[in-house]
């Protein structure tokens, strides 16, 4: 290793620490913000000394440099607009669509890195390429594919129902053995591009396979799980060209995206398989039940509402993907601040499903400036519910079903939010509606609660209106 | 195997168990934060694209090194963007509020 090879590999290692580093101050809000900085700079240092190296070792085709630059530059400002507009409600579509670009981009790595190979002699490529090449290109197209069908469900260009087509699974079985077929005859050492095409494509139709039949209401755990897959294909593109850096960070990236999955599949009470198998639910059910003045929930005003509200001393809201989708996020902020200028208490407890993404409504609560410090994860919430005056549930359901808690019912084994532990309960909802599980939600008929129904947006901002008038 | 196989497996295989030690440890309420920070980290393949240019020749490597460059560029700006952006938000005490904002349409 010459001297430059050897400064290269240290970088590579710092920046990994870095790595390691930037995510370790995500153990808290206080210190996270650090974090991005540092990760950045250890990215940009990693960048440079590629550059540097490939200036050293002076191989680089004047044309390779130009081109090389032109697509990081179109890459690069397109990447930086999408992020500096969207709306912190579309992050899912966007995190989704950077995974990608990242997988696909593995994918290509890997294949150039085989049609080089295969152009010097087919000797030249050994075992550890064709292995490592073909895991990166059929994670990497899976991904690829998977995840533009992911963006497009959330974007809402792809249907978010399941969709569901006869033959899928046969479908699946022959894409299945096509890649399986493929790798098998690459692996035993023929070196032949148009195998590796096959196996791209089905690896690639497969992708979208994958991802059509899935709900919109799963898309936290399919978004955590294509993070995961972008991770192991970085990190197989690292195996492809000799990069202990791109080992390094895709195999970190696996294991976030990988926990990221397990958490939110354990917090949906589903296995990860159950969920990839799809067809099932999708949470944003239209099955209007009309509601109102149904059996015996017991139905109440904004006034109502709003008199229960200004007499507490600790009040909890609520809120689930309903109140997203409402674009409600700066009312909920507005009451919790008319109720704390009364100083009343007033927190948001929150579900990890509650979005369409890991911790998704975090942010859009923190978007509107709810201090992080009001935020309490579930199992928080749950020792606080007890001691919570009044529970304002806004656009959640099944996590809030006390059904959970009993044997067989669709819910059971749920983690949820003890909303009905708390001394009184007002639901903001349009109509008796079900939730994803399709089962009624036994809080709504609980003699403490009192059914609100309107839509979020508006419903809350009478609330607000009430509580002012109320209080002068 | 060679012996640059085995070490970088192990390589591979330590990093993972790093990572879920460090990322169990994070609060959900950054779940989504933490996940585009990964996301910006997958980034790095924009070195493998780097690598591919130094390597291309033919009209093909060219072409295969635009694509790479392309997707990886917008990975890892876009992802390190929106995760700066994110975090800004988190904040203890409200920033002082330019309260004439919330008209953001639908």
């Amino acid at each position: 290793m010459g001297t430059v090879n050897t400064i290269i590999a240290f970088v590579y290692l710092l920046a990994a620490v870095c790595f390691v580093a930037g995510l370790h101050l995500m153990n808290s809000p206080a210190t996270a913000r650090k974090g991005s900085p540092l990760s950045m700079w250890a990215m940009v240092a990693a960048i440079a000394a590629t550059i540097a190296k490939m200036g050293y070792d002076d191989k680089t085709s004047t044309t390779a440099w130009i081109v090389l630059a032109a697509g990081a530059l179109i890459g690069g400002v397109v990447g930086l607009w999408m992020a500096r507009t969207v709306k912190m409600t579309a992050i899912p579509q966007l995190v989704s669509l950077f995974n990608a670009v990242g997988g696909g981009a593995a994918a290509v790595v890997a294949i150039a890195d085989y049609v080089r190979l295969s152009g010097v002699s087919s000797s030249a490529i050994t075992t550890r390429d064709a292995v490592s090449t073909v895991l990166d290109v059929i994670i990497g197209a899976v991904t690829f594919a998977g995840s533009l069908i992911a963006a497009g469900k959330l974007q809402g260009w792809i249907t978010g129902q399941p969709v569901i087509f006869p033959g899928a699974r046969i479908l699946s079985g022959v894409l299945a053995i096509c890649a399986l077929g493929g790798s098998g005859y690459l692996l035993s050492g023929a070196d032949n591009i148009p195998v590796l095409m096959v196996v791209l494509g089905a690896a690639l139709i497969f992708g979208i396979a994958m991802v059509l039949p899935i709900g919109g209401a799963d898309m936290p755990v399919v978004i955590a799980l294509l993070n995961a897959f972008t991770g192991i294909a970085v990190a197989m593109a690292g195996f492809v060209i000799n990069n202990s850096g791109l080992i390094i960070a895709g195999a970190l990236v696996g294991a976030s995206g990988g926990i990221l999955t397990k958490l939110m599949a354990d917090a949906m009470n589903r296995s990860i398989l159950n969920i990839i198998v799809g067809g099932f639910g999708t949470g944003d059910s239209a099955n209007v039940v009309v509601g109102a003045g149904g059996a015996d929930i017991r139905q109440i005003s904004a006034e109502d509402a709003a008199i229960q509200l200004a007499y507490a001393t600790k009040v909890m809201v609520v809120p689930g993907y309903g109140l997203a989708a409402a674009q409600a996020q700066h009312e909920v902020r507005q009451l919790a601040e008319v109720l704390e200028a009364r100083g009343i208490e007033v927190h948001f407890a929150i579900h990890p499903v509650a979005g369409r993404m890991p911790g998704h409504m975090n942010v859009l609560l923190a978007e509107v400036n709810v201090p992080y410090t009001e935020l309490k994860e579930m199992d928080e919430a749950n020792n606080e519910f007890p001691t919570v005056d009044v529970s304002l549930v806004v656009g959640a359901n099944d996590v809030t079903n006390p059904a959970a808690r009993r044997p067989n019912t669709p819910l059971s084994g749920m983690p949820i939010l003890d909303v009905d532990r708390s001394h009184n309960i007002i639901v903001i909802k349009r109509s008796m509606g079900h939730g994803y599980a399709g089962i009624d939600n036994e809080l709504y008929t609980d003699p403490k609660t009192g059914m609100f129904f309107a839509d979020a947006k508006r419903g809350l901002a009478e609330i607000v209106a009430a509580v002012k008038t109320l209080v002068g | 195997m060679s012996a640059g196989l085995v070490s970088d497996i192990s390589i591979f295989v330590l990093a993972i168990l790093a990572g879920f030690e460090v990322i169990s440890k994070v609060p959900s309420t950054l779940h989504t934060p933490l996940m585009s920070a990964s996301n910006a980290i997958h980034g790095i393949v924009f070195v493998g694209a780097m690598v591919t240019a130094s390597q291309a020749h033919s009209a093909v490597g060219y072409v295969l090194t635009f694509v790479a460059s392309l997707f990886a560029a917008m990975n890892v700006a876009g992802g390190y963007a929106i995760t700066d952006r994110m975090l800004q938000m988190f904040r203890k005490r409200p920033v002082p509020r330019t309260d004439a904002e919330p008209s953001e349409g639908n």
